[in-house]
Order: structure tokens, then C-alpha cells, then sequence
């Protein structure tokens, strides 16, 4: 069966964000960037099922700017099979996205897609679970284990209260949490290697499908400031503050 | 304009960020909020539910396809109800999250992640970059779908109002998945994210077993008890323990972070909490700087000296 991984190029995990002066977004200019972490997890797992031989081809996609055949040449870096990149410059709201990926799962046909429960920019959460919705599949979100059986997947999600264990029935999208895998770094002539792996480019326009945002950036701005710093000497100076001053105890 | 709540629940009992979700839907919709209760026997919770202070009307969806909250199989029943309202909101916890997007999808609308302020009917501020910006968005689409970040609503009385149960009529199961099995950790503490007083760990607590140190501080303040993502990810505590970006997102009266650093993902899930205590060796963690009382020293001496100077002053 073929896996479809999709992969978000973000603000790298590591980069303190600046909003802009005018409101309008976050500084992206000059700012490093990488593939969003738990899209890396999608990546890592859909290879490791290609190893243990129940995947035969790992696809990955990317939507968005030019720059986002880096992200998918990272994905192909660490082993992916070929890439899909759908260019646009617009704007592209997870629903926009799910729909495009619909489309070009329709086109590849995978069994199982597996994409990160998040992206760390936006923090929507949403892709996963839209796209499964659109395509009518089954989804299973947060997931920290995948086994795939005969025409089924039983998945362990992380949820609030502990570890819940769904099966579901195949083809089906999966989303990523931490605990699935630690990613594996790209090797240098891997690096090389990925170089020559092809990626097709589409477009929404190719795909028929209509990406207008449909939620409004009004303004971006910062959160308001905490005030910290304070520090105490002891144990029992602590506990007077606790108890005196800010009187939570 | 009227309002449909997703009831948090496991059948049996009400889960208190149901009351953070109505806060927000009381703010859009004002009187007009009807609670959908979508189980298998789960008529005590419809029951807690009509008692939830401005609720109109419970609607009571009890079916084995609703078992569990299967996404697949709630979705529909949404669905069918969604013509009736002009928002539908859900708390913004894992099974919120789980659900609500493919509702969204379903009636082609982008769902609004996390709100944190209700500005108006059609606009919310969300925050993004685990919290290090908040966007204001406006919605376009003619039905809300809207997740509720519950610690920026200061929960509505779980009790005073008398709403009718009225049943609705289930839609059928898809079949597409099955729930298997749950391991959920028992606890007598409260739970993180409706907690007054937080104590969490991180990868300075060195092992699992040395979070009794915590739980003996957290005994004496009626505390739950939390982790960062560097103490899960090393298996000190379960999953559920996280408190983080991606983790459960907290604001009690009293946060105490110990053996924490302060990676910006851990503090967006603490951030508002309204006092922060930081107890660290290193006096240069960034724990420190949103901190309002910092101690630096060694965990493994004051946790104990902490557990007991609360007991004698208790």
C-alpha cells in the first residue's frame, strides 16, 4: 500500500516569533524555517512501515510558496520515496488545504495518510480530521501507536484523560502526537540522494479547487507581558509570600 | 442566533469544561444555548446537564453509535442538528478537537480553533505561535464551528437552571472505526485543567519515582499534579500529565513548576496561570523571567523542606 505523508514548511520550533508593527501577521522574512515537528513524525512513521514492509511507497506533499519544495526535499532527505508540491502564493486556511489534498489523494491513491495533529503556527489542529471528513474515511487523531492489520489500523491516541485505542478501517487518515517515534536526521548522502528524486508540481487551479480563505485576519498582535522575575530566599519566605501577598494558599 | 454546546462526558458524569464552552456560547449567544448530550445511557448527564445555569434545552442523543464520542459517528448527528443554530461549539479538549473539525468540513466551513475572546458574533481572538501572538479572525462562513480555549472563559454555575431533556432521534453508526479499549489513569487529585492549585515536574525530577516529592507538596495544597513535555517524553508520568503547547492548557490560581526550564511550549500551556512559582537550580532558566516567586536550589532539598513548612503552617 502507499503511504501520503503531508509536511508544512513553519517558523522554525526554535525561533522566538516577532509580530509585525502593523499588525498584520508574523515576521516571516529572514527567519529560518523547517518542516512543522509533527509532520516530521508523519514522515519518520510512514517510513518505518515502508521498512517493516507494509508500506511500499512513501509520497510526500506540501502546499504553498516555491520554498515548499525544501520542505518536501527534507522529507525526501530522510527517505521519502517522490514529492507533490500544490503552488500557490495565496493564503491557504486548513480547509483550503484538505480540500487540495483530497484532490491529490484522488490522484495517488495511498491508503493511509498520516500528517501532524498540528501545525506549531497557526495551532488549528483541524487538516487531519477535515480531510478524512471529506473523504468520508475514518480518522484517528493524536495517535502515539499505529499498527496496520488486514484492511484495518488499530491506533493508541493520547487523550485527555490517558490512552484510548480505536480501529479503524483502511484507507484512513491518521494524525501525529509526540510519543509515535523520535524523527530520524537526514545523512548527508542521503541528502545528496534526495536531490534526484523527483516531485511533480501542481497547482489549486490544476486541481479545481477553490482555496478563498474564509476566516478574516483581522490583526496579529502580542499577548500581554507577564511581569516576572521575582525571586525569594528560602522555604518559609516562599510560603509567607504564598500566604500573605499574593494569598493563593 | 442561537448556540449548540458539545456536553464533555463519559457517560456517567458532566466534564467541567462544558461550563467553560457555554461561558463563551452565553457571550454569542446570549439566552438562546441549548447542550447536546451525545452518549450510550447517559441520561445522568443530560440530568446534570439541564441544571447548568442559561441552558435552554438538553437535547439527549442515546445510542451505542455514540459510545465512546467516535468522531465518525457524532459528526452526523451534528450535522443534522446544525440547522437549527448559528454557532456549535465544543470544549477545545481532545475530544473536542477530535470532532469538531469534522463537522466543520462537513458543512464546508472552517472551524475557529481555540478561541480566547469572544469580540462578536462573527469574531474571536485565537491565540497562535503556542500563544506568543493572538490573532483576531472574522468569520465569513454562515454557521460557526468553534472550539473554546476554557481557560480564558471563567466557567457558568453547574447549577440553578431547569431545562427540558428532549430527545432527538439518533443518525446511524458509519461503521468506519471501533472503539477497543482506554487506559486512563485514576487519580483522587483534581484534575489539571480544572485545578486550583498545579504542581508539575520536569526532566530535574530525574525519574517517575521521584515525583512522590511532588505529590507529598501537592497533598498538603489539594493540588493536581502536571509535568513538561521533557518529563513525559522521558516516561517519569503518562501522556495525560502534559501541560504544554500541545499538551492541556492550564491557568490555575497557584502554578508551581519544578525542575522545569521553561521551553516556550511548556509555557504556553501555564502562562496565564495567575501566580507562578519556579523552583530550579539553574538561576538562569527561562522559567524564571515569567516567574513571580523564583527559589533557586536543589529540588531534592526543598520540595521536602516545602511539604513540610506547609503541614506545620497549615
Amino acid at each position: 500500500m502507499k503511504a501520503l505523508v503531508a509536511v508544512k514548511r513553519v517558523i522554525d520550533y526554535n525561533v522566538k516569533i516577532r509580530v509585525k508593527a502593523d499588525k498584520t501577521g508574523v515576521e516571516t522574512a529572514n527567519v529560518k524555517m523547517s518542516m512543522n515537528p509533527f509532520d516530521e513524525i508523519a514522515v519518520e512513521e510512514a517510513l518505518r512501515l515502508r521498512e517493516a514492509g507494509i508500506v511500499s511507497e512513501v509520497i510526500a506533499v506540501s502546499l504553498g510558496i516555491a520554498q515548499c519544495q525544501e520542505t518536501i526535499r527534507t522529507a525526501l532527505a530522510m527517505g521519502a520515496d517522490r514529492g507533490v508540491l500544490v503552488r500557490t502564493d495565496a493564503e491557504l486556511q486548513p480547509l483550503a488545504v484538505a480540500k487540495l489534498l483530497k484532490a491529490v489523494i484522488e490522484q495517488e491513491n495511498p491508503e493511509i495518510v498520516i500528517i501532524g495533529k498540528q501545525a506549531i503556527d497557526d495551532d488549528c489542529n483541524q487538516t487531519g480530521q477535515m480531510l478524512s471528513a471529506l473523504l468520508g474515511w475514518p480518522q484517528a487523531t493524536f495517535a502515539s501507536k499505529i499498527k496496520i492489520g488486514d484492511g484495518h489500523a488499530e491506533v493508541t491516541r493520547e487523550v485527555d484523560g490517558g490512552l484510548e485505542t480505536v480501529s479503524i478501517k483502511l484507507p484512513a487518515v491518521v494524525t501525529t502526537d509526540l510519543r509515535l517515534n523520535e524523527p530520524r536526521y537526514a545523512s548527508l548522502p542521503n541528502i545528496m540522494k534526495a536531490k534526484k528524486k523527483p516531485i511533480v508540481t501542481t497547482t489549486p487551479e490544476a486541481l479545481g479547487v477553490d482555496v478563498t480563505p474564509r476566516l478574516v485576519v483581522l490583526k496579529v498582535e502580542e499577548p500581554p507581558k507577564r511581569q516576572g522575575g521575582g525571586k525569594v530566599g528560602s522555604v518559609a519566605e516562599l510560603v509567607d509570600k504564598l500566604k500573605t501577598e499574593a494569598r493563593v494558599i | 442566533m442561537a448556540a449548540l454546546v458539545v456536553a464533555e462526558h463519559d457517560n456517567v458524569a458532566l466534564k467541567p469544561a462544558t461550563l467553560n464552552a457555554v461561558a463563551a456560547a452565553k457571550e454569542i449567544a446570549g439566552q438562546d444555548i441549548d447542550i447536546l448530550v451525545a452518549g450510550k445511557d447517559c441520561r445522568l448527564v443530560a440530568e446534570a446537564a439541564a441544571k447548568i445555569a442559561g441552558a435552554r434545552k438538553v437535547l439527549l442523543a442515546d445510542d451505542a453509535a455514540y459510545d465512546h464520542g467516535l468522531a465518525e459517528n457524532v459528526a452526523p448527528l451534528l450535522i443534522q442538528l446544525a440547522t437549527n443554530y448559528s454557532h456549535l461549539l465544543a470544549p477545545a479538549t481532545t475530544s473536542g478537537k477530535n470532532l469538531m473539525p469534522r463537522v466543520a468540513a462537513l458543512l464546508d466551513v472552517m472551524q475557529i480553533s481555540d478561541i480566547s475572546v469572544v469580540v462578536s458574533p462573527d469574531t474571536f481572538v485565537r491565540p497562535i505561535y503556542a500563544g506568543n501572538a493572538l490573532q483576531t479572525v472574522q468569520s465569513k462562513d454562515p454557521i460557526k464551528i468553534i472550539t473554546v480555549r476554557g481557560t480564558a472563559f471563567p466557567p457558568v454555575e453547574a447549577t440553578g437552571g431547569a431545562a427540558a431533556i428532549e430527545p432527538v432521534v439518533p443518525t446511524d453508526a458509519t461503521g468506519l472505526s471501533e472503539f477497543l479499549r482506554a487506559e486512563l489513569s485514576k487519580s483522587e487529585r483534581p484534575e489539571l485543567t480544572s485545578a486550583r492549585v498545579i504542581i508539575s515536574g520536569g526532566r530535574g525530577m530525574q525519574s517517575g519515582d521521584n515525583f512522590h516529592l511532588l505529590e507529598k507538596v501537592a497533598d498538603r495544597l489539594g493540588a493536581a499534579v502536571g509535568a513538561s513535555r521533557a518529563a513525559v517524553d522521558a516516561g517519569f508520568v503518562p501522556n495525560d500529565y502534559q501541560v504544554g503547547q500541545t499538551g492541556k492548557i492550564v491557568a490555575p490560581e497557584l502554578y508551581i513548576a519544578v525542575g522545569i526550564s521553561g521551553a516556550i511550549q511548556h509555557l504556553a500551556g501555564m502562562k496565564d496561570s495567575k501566580v507562578i512559582v519556579a523552583i530550579n537550580k539553574d538561576e538562569e532558566a527561562p522559567i524564571f523571567q515569567i516567574a513571580d516567586y523564583g527559589l533557586v536550589g536543589d529540588l531534592f532539598k526543598i520540595l521536602p523542606e516545602l511539604a513540610e513548612e506547609l503541614e506545620r503552617r497549615q
